[in-house]
């Protein structure tokens, strides 16, 4: 791909969608508002509404950890890539943490679009096989007597991890738990630290 | 198929880009024609197969597969998909980008599509089957040691090893066919965990691993 003369991905993407649309075969305006609901509407804030919900509703959490799918439909969010989510819960001694090693799957409805890391060939292939280094390097140490699990989403069931509640967020509201979940700790590379965080 | 879209286990990629909190949705423009064009162009223009669309990753070289990142991957594997059905002819997007930049060259006559009649069954990859499934929960098996010219979701690093059965996931639509066109073959699906150790050898992390597999990737195991 190195040839002097390539073609910028830009240009090639704007070749295509050019040769689509003139053939009638897509419509640039829905093409548009797609964009727009991926960057205004679904994003990580669905997922830590689930969260801080399962935090403060302790029938809602075992829902969520029973029927994952139903009870996420449940606060409205559905759509494709979350046919099926299996909810799982991290604890003081169990750690899951999410990858897609063949592609890079990811419950779109509920976390948005993957961030850069969890597409990139070094986390797809190493969280399979020294994920306690990789978390290390990704900025959360964990302790030897840690169980932690990976979750390869090799097939089109989805994982969403629900982290645990931090220390000292007792007096805390739904709202205001919201407000501390992470991306990150949804996906299982980070926890929910009392200090509010931008998401 | 053997690819290099199957990364799990393998070496030589350096350390994990550090997460940035303020990470715009797109970084590029680009990136989101290609996010939405690809939607439509596997959703709906190219048949609804999204294993059709997976499998046009897994054929991708090295450096198309790597170079432009993952919207330079979805962009390429867009295009392999309509070439393949015929809705673009090979070098049309070439010859328009050509064009675009200000060449003058000949841009392909428009071909005539073959693209798959093949109509699903349900608009989900989920399925009910009549048969039982053939694992339970906690039993140990043992994924296949295939090798399928074809797509395939059996990861290489799982093959010919042994886990336990930890769920048992809704029946699906098989990749490895649909991917295809030929036939939904839908499959029971569970969730099998695997011990470290027995994927990585005695000096591995502990630690354990699940991978959802399709059932005909599974035989018991002892």
């Amino acid at each position: 791909m190195s040839v002097p003369d390539a073609l910028s991905p830009a240009l090639r993407a704007e070749a295509l969608e050019q040769l689509l649309v003139e053939r009638g075969l897509v419509d640039p305006a829905g093409l548009d508002q797609l964009i727009t609901t991926y960057e205004s509407d679904i994003g990580p804030l669905n997922g830590a509404k689930v969260v801080a919900r399962a935090w403060t509703d302790p029938d809602y959490k075992r829902r969520l950890l029973a029927n994952g799918t139903a009870a996420i439909a449940e606060m409205g969010f559905a759509g494709p890539q979350s046919e099926h989510i299996v909810v799982v819960e991290n604890t003081a001694s169990v750690h899951n943490v999410v990858v897609c090693t063949l592609c890079s799957c990811y419950p779109w409805p509920v976390l948005g679009l993957p961030p850069t890391w969890y597409k990139d060939p070094a986390y797809r292939a190493r969280v399979v096989k020294e994920p306690r280094t990789v978390l290390a390097e990704m900025g959360l140490c964990l302790d030897d007597n840690v169980r932690i699990i990976v979750r390869d989403s090799s097939s089109e069931v989805r994982w969403l991890v629900l982290p645990e509640r931090p220390a000292g967020t007792e007096h805390l509201s739904e709202a205001e738990l919201t407000g501390l979940v992470t991306r990150d700790a949804m996906v299982g590379v980070a926890k929910v630290s009392a200090v509010t965080a931008p998401r | 198929m053997d690819s290099i879209a199957d990364m799990g286990g393998t070496d030589g990629w350096g350390p994990v880009p550090v997460p940035r909190k303020d990470e715009p949705v797109f970084a590029e423009r680009w990136h989101a024609r290609v996010y939405v064009l690809t939607r439509f162009i596997r959703g709906e223009i190219s048949g609804r197969n999204l294993d059709a669309f997976r499998h046009s990753l897994e054929r991708l070289d090295r450096d198309t597969y790597l170079n432009n990142g993952y919207y330079g991957r979805w962009l390429a594997g867009s295009e392999l998909m309509l070439t393949d059905s015929a809705i673009l002819a090979p070098g049309a997007v070439d010859a328009r980008a050509r064009n675009l930049r200000g060449d003058d060259v000949a841009e392909p006559p428009v071909p005539e599509p073959n693209k798959p009649d093949y109509p699903e069954t349900d608009s989900s990859w989920r399925r009910e089957l009549d048969r039982p499934p053939a694992f339970s929960v906690g039993q140990r098996v043992r994924a296949k040691d295939l090798s399928p010219e074809g797509h395939t979701r059996l990861p290489r690093y799982a093959r010919g090893h042994t886990g336990v059965v930890e769920l048992i996931q809704p029946a699906s639509v098989f990749p490895d066919t649909n991917a295809h066109f030929l036939g939904e073959n839908p499959q029971h699906v569970y969730t099998v965990l695997f011990e470290s150790r027995e994927l990585w050898g005695t000096d591995a992390e502990p630690f354990s691993v699940t991978i959802e597999m399709y059932e005909p990737y599974l035989e018991a195991a002892a």
